[in-house]
């Protein structure tokens, strides 16, 4: 049966504020936070109607209590979406809303559907990493993986022994400029966008809103210089120049780009091509260097071609070592122009679809620039990267024609 | 207000928080209220809480808000004042203070310079939905579980503004329904949807992001993006919807609901009265109210209702309850499909009918398919349960049923565990039920019945497993009456018993433990009563003067209209029954008997028909409607003093109970001992009251 590859195109997205673990939603399910999401998704494209929607993937890392029961499934039920609309979980740690992106987009291109919701969420609070896992004991007896790489933080101080050029005041001074680009980012008004407000509630305040990100923090390189080193004695990576511990949920839209052209709904980015490649698990923070080469390829792209980066910042180091790889400097504009998990935190699978909205927003300012990518590292050895094109791009269509027959 | 402290109230508490609401340049204040406990202990309002309330609101002014908003916690807004707290205000004045305070907390939100909101988020009744009111807009979520005015039930008023405000914000009609009708009928309360279209609320949101979209909503109306419009109060009508809804109460209450007609006096001055005026007339009436001997009546059934009637006095152990996972019923006709349905509907196991021949099971069965049919298409049901109960409920004639086939047959009685009968009111046709059943069915198997009037005892007596025979009687209509009296036979063990009581609690219904005295509670006390009106009739007191006699308690129907209801042939029965074990206090009256052979209603269109009243045959000894009531009455608490003498249940709260849930006897009468003993009836009669004083009245 002859068939075409359809385009896929990312409509929308939209986030949680991302809090603290322990902090804002201490007393919030992790499902109520994707939910949140998917309706406010839903309530943006009024030109959607709700039976459209054919797949609802929702990534979790956990995927126990209200992370558990088949969360894309149960959160589209809860979210009011029909009952004639299926659901599964998706999991691959950091890169889960990435990985349910990819997975609902290869699902569209061939076919299967025409319009789909990918996100993820990850509530550390209620699920702190490590919750409930059982390695198998052969990891260790057959020395197959260093027991370190289980340990995040451990494989980025690994990291850091592979590339000893990327020092810890490099890692800090990093830091220290995501804090800075995502305050300037907030102050501009370029973060507010993606945010859905989120209903909260302790014993002693009752009900509040989070509207606003819980994590960034104002600081110095030389409050960053005084941090412990959890990981490792006189060690490199703290808390820092590393993701916090967070809470969060992420949602999106992604169609057939004839669909969305029919139901007049917006088309923010194109999908152009993917990788995910995996690496040696206690080095995970290498694993954007391959994947972004191989969806290079795939795309038929060269690093150059590349106008905006957004990079997640699992920690500094691995942005660094991939930064160092492709030859680009640690502050240039086109990366992470509005900070990144450092700042703004990384509630593991749900982050995926952030970078994405940013890069959308970041499109859509950005009418010079026609690619993007976004990129994360991922646990147990691995990277994953999506190559993203700009609707808005001004180039001739003529020199897209030649340039997409190269 | 130190003099108002109730030393005993769960204070709801009025938690503050600024909240950054997107797009207002300066923070909103919202304040939850939020008693420290989970949604089974609802918020409500005592002088603590509207203290903490009063305090949360000047905190919130002070910081010069966007608006400021009032909202719940998880399935709660707030179910109104603590009743609890009302029997223990020492005096009038206290009375009055609490409905003060009440008014000058809840005005702040009124007055505020401000914009205030309610974001109702879950069930709001009485004094929380009365806040709500004060607040200059209404948020309500689709997912609260009711909304209602619902004082007038208990013998009170909307007491904290409700009267002043709902009228002016729905119209006359409307708020009459909700403060007066609603709380008249069983207390009706509102859905969510209903309460929009009614105009309670400016918009109605989903429950799955309801705070969220409340606060957007309200940030809108700030910035003047979202416009409330509401439809403008029609004051040309108010009189008249008045004089009718007063007509409605008399031709009801005939005067006996102090709290009604206060409520309606309320709404009247709701009119034209300024807001101050209006609020100092609530005042007024509920420090009247207060003190009035319909609430405490009222505060006792209450209490009686949500309490005693889920603990049942005297039940066994729950722990000995067999499991019930096939019913059978004896008899097809009318009672028995009814049964059927409701044991098929709550019980979810199969339900097996039999009677003398298949026409009259298929007849039976049928009923009950209809009645599935019926709830599906009025949207009650949905499909898959209807189509879960179509292939519960089964028959097959008596020969079939009864034979000692196969288990797991669905139309045969063999591996019925709890086998109900609902056929003909004659001894010796059940014994031969009981005894043709007992040969197949196993020893444990419950065989209950459903009979009014006649003997569990005898009926088990020649069984070989006497032990397991219980009365299980119902009141018709079985849908809607909650009574289920529960009769211990005098060889009935617990495990019986147990298992009575716990398919009555899965049946929805309130079970009462009833000794085996002829005609248990509700249809002896009926028949006492009814009997000393034909009695009446009988010595020559026109039929009219005799009906209307017992008006001014507020009865839900006058005595001919009862009869009607029960049927003069079965009354007449039970009588019959009552007359044989206590001839000296039942008497026969052949008018009855009159009326019930002629065959035609005695009452048509609530007027009486004549054709029947000129059959009676009467004296020359008329009574004053006075003389019958007062006469009505004295039997009634001569034959309450008797059975609990007698042990028929075990205490007078039970009597009131079956009274309450079995005959619909209102709350302002707390059932009926309340009443005797008020009126002086019980200690005249049996020289002792039913309760000590202040239980169900004022205190001493």
């Amino acid at each position: 049966m002859p068939r075409e590859v359809r385009d896929v195109v990312f409509v929308d997205g939209v986030r949680t504020p991302f809090g603290k673990a322990g902090g804002m939603y201490a007393n919030t399910r992790a499902d109520d936070l994707v939910i949140r999401c998917i309706r406010e998704l839903l309530r943006r494209n009024p030109q959607l109607p709700p039976e459209r929607v054919e797949e609802v993937a929702i990534a979790a890392t956990t995927q126990i209590g209200d992370q558990g029961l088949t969360i894309g499934r149960t959160a589209a039920l809860l979210a009011g979406l029909p009952k004639t609309v299926p659901g599964f979980a998706i999991d691959r740690m950091c890169a889960g809303a990435m990985t349910a992106v990819t997975t609902v987009a290869g699902g569209i291109a061939m076919g299967a559907y025409d319009i789909a919701i990918a996100g993820g969420v990850e509530h550390m609070g209620r699920h702190p990493m490590g919750e409930g896992v059982d390695p198998n004991p052969r990891i260790v007896a057959e020395q197959l993986v260093d027991p370190s790489a289980l340990v995040m933080g451990a494989t980025a101080e690994n990291l850091h022994d592979r590339v000893p050029q990327v020092t810890k005041q490099r890692a800090d001074a990093f830091a220290l400029a995501s804090q800075q680009k995502t305050a300037k980012a907030y102050a501009n008004g370029k973060l507010q966008g993606d945010l859905v407000p989120m209903a909260i509630r302790d014993a002693d305040g009752g009900w509040g809103l989070a509207a606003v990100d819980e994590a960034p923090r104002d600081t110095s390189l030389e409050k960053l210089a005084t941090l412990k080193t959890p990981f490792r004695p006189h060690g490199k990576v703290t808390a820092g120049n590393a993701a916090g511990l967070n809470d969060g949920a992420t949602a999106s839209l992604l169609a057939a780009e004839d669909t969305a052209r029919e139901l007049g709904l917006p088309v923010a980015m194109r999908l152009v091509s993917y990788g995910f490649v995996g690496v040696e698990p206690e080095v995970m923070g290498v694993g954007p260097i391959p994947s972004t080469e191989k969806a290079l390829r795939i795309a038929g792209l060269s690093i150059g071609d590349i106008g905006l980066f957004e990079l997640n910042e699992a920690f500094a180091v691995q942005v660094l070592a991939f930064l160092d790889h492709f030859g680009i400097a640690d502050d240039d504009p086109r990366v992470n122009q509005w900070g990144g998990a450092i700042a703004i935190g990384h509630p593991l699978a749900s982050s995926g679809v952030r970078l994405m909205t940013q890069l959308a927003r970041q499109f859509a300012e950005h009418p010079e620039v026609r690619y993007g990518l976004t990129a994360m590292c991922i646990g147990i050895g691995m990277g994953g990267t999506v190559v993203w094109e700009n609707p808005h791009w001004t180039g001739s269509a003529a020199q897209a024609a030649q340039e997409g027959n190269k | 207000m130190s003099a108002l402290a109730a030393p005993n109230e769960v204070v709801t508490r009025a938690l503050l928080r600024q909240v950054n609401v997107p797009g207002l340049d300066r923070p909103a204040a919202l304040i939850t209220l939020d008693n420290g406990f989970d949604h089974t202990k609802p918020n409500s309002f005592g002088p603590g809480g509207l203290t903490s309330l009063d305090e949360a609101i000047t905190a919130a002014l002070a910081a010069d808000p966007a608006f400021v908003a009032v909202t719940g916690k998880p399935y709660v807004f707030c179910v109104g004042a603590d009743l609890t707290s009302l029997p223990q205000l020492a005096d009038r004045a206290q009375a009055l203070e609490i409905g003060r305070l009440g008014h000058r907390v809840f005005a702040r939100l009124k007055d505020s310079q401000v914009p205030t909101f309610a974001f109702v988020n879950g069930a709001a009744m009485g004094g929380g939905l009365e806040l709500a009111l004060h607040c200059h807009y209404r948020t309500l979520s689709g997912g609260a579980s009711a909304l209602a005015l619902p004082e007038v039930s208990l013998g009170l008023v909307p007491g904290w503004g409700g009267t002043q405000l709902l009228p002016n914000l729905i119209g006359i009609p409307a708020a009459t329904q909700v403060i007066l009708q609603n709380p008249l009928m069983q207390n009706k309360m509102l859905k969510p949807k209903q309460a929009a279209e009614l105009g309670i609320a400016d918009v109605l949101l989903e429950p799955a992001d309801f705070l969220e979209r409340s606060l957007e909503w309200a940030a809108g109306v700030v910035r003047g993006e979202v416009t409330v419009t509401r439809p403008e109060v029609d004051k040309d009508m108010w009189a008249g919807v008045l004089y009718f809804a007063r007509q409605t109460l008399d031709q009801r209450l005939h005067g006996a609901v102090p709290a009604a007609y206060r409520a309606l006096d309320l709404l009247e001055t709701a009119k034209d009265a300024d807001f101050a005026t209006g609020t100092a007339a609530e005042d007024e009436a509920l420090a009247d109210l207060v003190f009035s001997e319909e609430l405490r009546s009222g505060l006792y059934a209450f209490d009686l209702v949500q309490r005693r009637a889920k603990r049942p006095a005297g039940a066994p152990d729950k722990g000995l309850a067999r499991p019930v996972t096939k019913v059978g019923i004896v008899g097809a006709g009318l009672m028995a499909s009814q049964l059927a349905l409701l044991f098929a509907r709550r019980l979810q196991v199969p339900v097996v009918m039999t009677d003398l021949d298949q026409g009259r099971v298929d007849k039976g069965v049928a009923y009950v398919h209809t009645q599935i049919e019926k709830a599906v298409s009025k949207g009650r049901m949905d499909k898959g349960t209807a189509a879960r109960l179509y292939g519960l409920v089964g028959g097959s004639p008596k020969a079939e049923a009864f034979a000692a086939s196969t288990p797991g047959q669905l139309t045969s009685f063999a591996d019925c565990d709890f086998v109900i009968e609902a056929v003909f009111e004659d001894l010796n046709v059940k014994k031969q039920v009981w005894a043709e059943l007992e040969k197949i069915v196993s020893p444990e198997a419950v065989l209950a019945t459903n009979t009014s009037s006649l003997s569990v005892s005898a009926m088990a007596e020649e069984l070989a497993h006497p032990e397991r025979v219980v009365g299980f009687h119902f009141f018709n209509p079985v849908a809607v009456l909650p009574l289920l009296e529960i009769v211990r036979g005098e060889r009935t063990d617990d495990a019986t018993l147990a298992t009575a009581f716990a398919v009555g609690k899965q049946l929805k219904k309130s079970s009462v433990l009833v000794s085996d005295a002829p005609a248990f509670v509700v249809n002896r006390l009926l028949t006492r009563f009814l009997g000393t009106v034909f009695a009446a009739v009988d010595a020559g007191t026109p039929l009219d003067v005799a009906n209307a006699a017992l008006d001014p308690l507020g009865l839900p129907m006058r005595p001919l209209a009862l009869l009607q209801l029960v049927g003069p042939a079965v009354a007449y029965h039970v009588g019959g029954t009552l007359h044989a074990a206590f001839p000296d206090r039942f008497g026969v009256s052949e008018n009855l008997k009159r009326i019930a052979e002629s065959g035609q209603p005695i009452v048509v269109d609530d007027q009486i028909n004549d054709e029947v009243a000129k059959l009676l045959v009467v004296g020359d000894q008329p009574l004053t409607a006075e003389q019958v009531r007062q006469n009505a009455l004295d039997a009634l608490a001569q034959e309450i003093w008797l059975m609990l003498d007698e042990g028929v249940v075990a205490e007078a709260q039970d009597i009131d109970l079956c009274m309450i849930l079995g005959a619909g006897w209102p709350f302002h009468l707390g059932g009926v001992t309340p009443y005797l003993d008020r009126t002086g009836t019980s200690e005249r009669v049996t020289g002792q009251r039913f309760l000590p004083p202040g239980a169900a009245s004022l205190p001493a």
